[in-house]
């Protein structure tokens, strides 16, 4: 993986002790906290319902066992011993002390950390495929770019302050799992009839209050011309882009009002001063990052392993973990191992410190010590050698990662909700935990097979709900939290927006809609369809029609589910500088 | 008025001329003196103010720097208007303004400039700025050395850091 050198070392130094400085402005009242709110998002640090929280980029979701073990060292020194994986691939730390952020940052810093424009209204951590380097569809590892492109993105001096935040995703393989259809741009790299490599450039996409799928801007823009080509779109942007309207600020919005003709004649005219000049990504650059991620030190293996077949036979148990969990890898007798971070009773992408600990060393020991984090909020081991998953297996399984569940109904994607976020309408930390709870059976879960359902606390959409095969979306009425259901939304190379299926629930009546939702797919779908193939192919009616045919109790024994972990700790003192005090 | 030019607190006898309610562009009266006038008032009396040299103009964050394609090298003193510190189009105009339009003259950052914004300032064009007033400016002027490397190509390093310097290389 990437590595610093002297430079990135200094612009990160540099950016902590203005952190540190600005923080003690703030604790000095020399900020108000309005000039200080910008400053503090800049840097990932944003304040939610009961403390501050911290969110750490983990750049295209790779990183390392020292980083995780730095990870369980803050959780513990600085937080209450656990953390939270993100649909961003970033980490948050939920109970912050203000006057702790800059030590934390400076300690992050030493193991080749920042938080850098984790949030705030600027370009955000580029995100990318968990299989990169790795995949069999790969066409082109995206990672040295994602490296290009991070260095080209943090402090940036004219785009700190957009209209709104802006994400890039990027891929480069067949299958986007990369989500870069709803991103701000999508990059996916290519290969040309020539053979030459360049980027299919997506813009446009989002979530939030409008989803989008993301517009083509350009079939094929040469790698080398990729960072000017994008400073190009963001430029319009930030001239052209919405400003008196919060929620009609995304890129999104700017590409629907102008059509992506007219954007995209807007760029190109802005591109020619800039084509082909000093931001051209040189070949010595382009190689001196790709040296980071060449391949590790793999051994000539078998493609199988006899032990691993027997026991795929014999243990059913294992034979679900390798049927979910274990992904085919491009070199012979190798394979990716994904940890489940979705057990019943835990928050999805909730890690304690002590299975950091415990992560980083099964990374170390079956994958050359590195790790990547998934935007499905589970972790990836990407290098495992056939021979060690049977191993590997009983010791995932002791930690309570080995659940069986990757891809399926438990596998939920949550955002933090109600329980922390302070922008929530609704919980869906507990949501996601009834739902758990109310379909654990594995052979039922098997069964049922492929399906994403993922909860979102409120219209912003961290959890993505609207490409979720079912989305619920935590709504507000009268000041009472409703969920609003919708189904037939997809990430992928077919991404689609989800259909809002009618009036919104309460918590108690969730887990029976979900009930009545999977018995309609399970009544219509074909020998192996999944859920989204079945909802596409008879449509959404007879869905909607089930589900409202009588009425749903609300059970109110669900909407009791608590969090936690939430109470664990010592009280959190709300300081005298808090926007909550 | 102290601003902050060329990376030292000076002495500045120029006067920002801002529209009060009643004003429109045609109609506001431009005092003699050193002004420093809105864009939109110098479109309009553009006439009347032609052969005036202790005129300087203003842009809104709403305005297109290409407005003074035609006038852009009789000003010796640009200002761009920050009317909120997190309205970041003004680090577009004045990159523009530099690298577009050959604009060699004084650029100035008014309005709610403050130190956290102003090494960003700096990197796009700006060379002089015009602190919020309430702030004390020895501290602002602090703002300009944040950093002393950067990564991307701007107004100041016309190369991005991997053809600026050699870089380290993996070693395992
Ligand atoms: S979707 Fe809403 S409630 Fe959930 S984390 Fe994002 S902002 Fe908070």
């Amino acid at each position: 993986m990437y590595r610093y050198d002297q430079y990135d070392h200094r612009i990160v130094a540099e950016r902590i002790a203005q952190f540190r400085d600005q923080v003690s402005r703030r604790l000095s009242g020399e900020l108000k906290e309005e000039e200080f709110r910008v400053l503090r998002l800049q840097n990932g640090l944003y304040m939610q319902i009961h403390a501050y929280m911290l969110r750490i980029a983990i750049p295209y979701g790779l990183m390392n066992a020292a980083q995780m073990r730095m990870f369980a060292h803050i959780a513990r020194k600085y937080d209450r011993d656990y953390g939270h994986f993100t649909t961003r691939q970033n980490i948050q730390f939920n109970w912050i002390r203000l006057q702790d952020a800059p030590e934390i940052l400076n300690e992050l810093a030493t193991v080749e950390m920042h938080a850098i424009q984790t949030s705030g209204s600027c370009i955000r951590t580029v995100t990318s495929d968990e299989f990169a380097g790795v995949a069999q569809d790969e066409i082109v590892d995206p990672r040295p770019y994602a490296e290009i492109l991070r260095q080209w993105s943090a402090l940036h001096p004219e785009f700190a302050l957009l209209p709104r935040k802006f994400k890039f995703a990027i891929t480069g393989a067949a299958n986007d799992r990369a989500a870069t259809a709803v991103h701000d741009i999508g990059l996916t790299v290519v290969k040309n009839a020539q053979g030459e490599i360049g980027f299919r450039v997506l813009v446009g996409g989002g979530l939030g209050r409008t989803p989008v799928i993301g517009t083509e801007i350009s079939d094929f823009v040469p790698w080398q011309h990729i960072i000017t080509y994008v400073e190009s779109i963001v430029r319009v942007y930030n001239q052209y882009g919405r400003r008196d309207n919060l929620y009609k600020a995304r890129i999104k919005i700017l590409v629907k009002a102008l059509g992506i003709d007219e954007f995209r004649r807007e760029v190109e005219a802005d591109w020619q001063f800039t084509k082909g000049g000093p931001s051209t990504i040189t070949v010595e650059e382009l190689n001196r990052v790709s040296a980071y991620f060449v391949a590790p030190a793999y051994q000539d293996l078998p493609a199988s392993d006899a032990n691993v077949d027997a026991k795929v036979r014999d243990n059913k148990a294992f034979a679900n973990w390798m049927q979910r969990n274990v992904k085919p890898h491009k070199v012979q007798g190798y394979a990716s191992v994904v940890l489940s971070l979705k057990r019943a009773g835990v928050a999805p992408g909730d890690v304690t410190a002590e299975q950091m600990d415990a992560i980083a060393r099964l990374a170390e020991r079956y994958s050359f010590g590195e790790l990547r984090v998934t935007h499905m909020q589970n972790l990836v081991l990407a290098d495992v050698k056939q021979s060690d998953l049977a191993e590997l297996w009983l010791e995932a399984k002791a930690l309570g990662f080995a659940t069986p569940n990757i891809g399926l109904l438990s596998d939920i994607i949550c955002c933090p909700g109600g329980d922390f976020c302070s922008l929530a309408n609704a919980r869906s930390i507990p949501l996601a935990k009834a739902v758990a709870e109310c379909f654990d059976d594995i052979d039922f879960l098997h069964d049922i097979g492929e399906i994403e359902l993922n909860i979102s606390g409120c219209v912003n959409a961290c959890a993505h709900h609207h490409i979720g095969h079912i989305g619920i979306l935590g709504v507000d009425k009268e000041g009472h939290e409703w969920y609003q259901v919708s189904i037939g939304g997809s990430q992928g190379n077919a991404s689609s927006i989800g259909k809002i299926i009618g009036h919104s629930f309460t918590f108690g009546q969730i887990p029976e809609v979900v009930a009545r939702l999977l018995q309609v797919y399970v009544n219509e779908r074909y020998d192996d369809e999944r859920f989204i193939d079945t909802v596409r192919r008879v449509g959404f009616k007879p869905f909607k029609t089930y589900v409202y045919a009588t009425s749903i109790e609300d059970d109110k024994a669900w909407s009791g589910t608590e969090y936690e972990l939430l109470g664990k700790g010592v009280p959190y003192d709300t300081p005298y500088y808090s926007p909550r005090f | 008025m102290m601003i902050i030019k060329n990376k030292a607190i000076v002495e500045d006898d120029w006067n920002v001329l801002r529209l009060a309610g009643n004003d429109t562009p045609q109609s506001v009266v431009v005092l003699p003196g050193k002004v420093i006038v809105p864009l939109n008032v110098w479109l309009a009396q553009r006439d009347a103010l032609q052969d005036r040299t202790d005129l300087g103009v203003w842009l809104a964050s709403s305005d297109r720097p290409e407005a003074l394609q035609q006038d852009i090298a009789r000003f010796g003193v640009i200002a761009v208007d920050f009317p909120k510190f997190a309205d970041g189009r003004g680090y577009t105009i004045a990159y523009l303004l530099r690298e577009r339009l050959g604009y060699k003259g004084e650029l100035r950052a008014i309005g709610d400039v403050l130190r956290d914004q102003m090494f960003y300032m700096q990197r796009v064009g700006f060379d002089a700025f015009a602190p919020r007033t309430d702030k004390d400016i020895n501290q602002a002027l602090k703002g300009l050395s944040d950093f002393s490397v950067t990564y991307q190509a701007s107004n100041d390093e016309k190369l991005p850091l991997f053809r600026r310097v050699s870089r380290g290389v993996a070693n395992g």
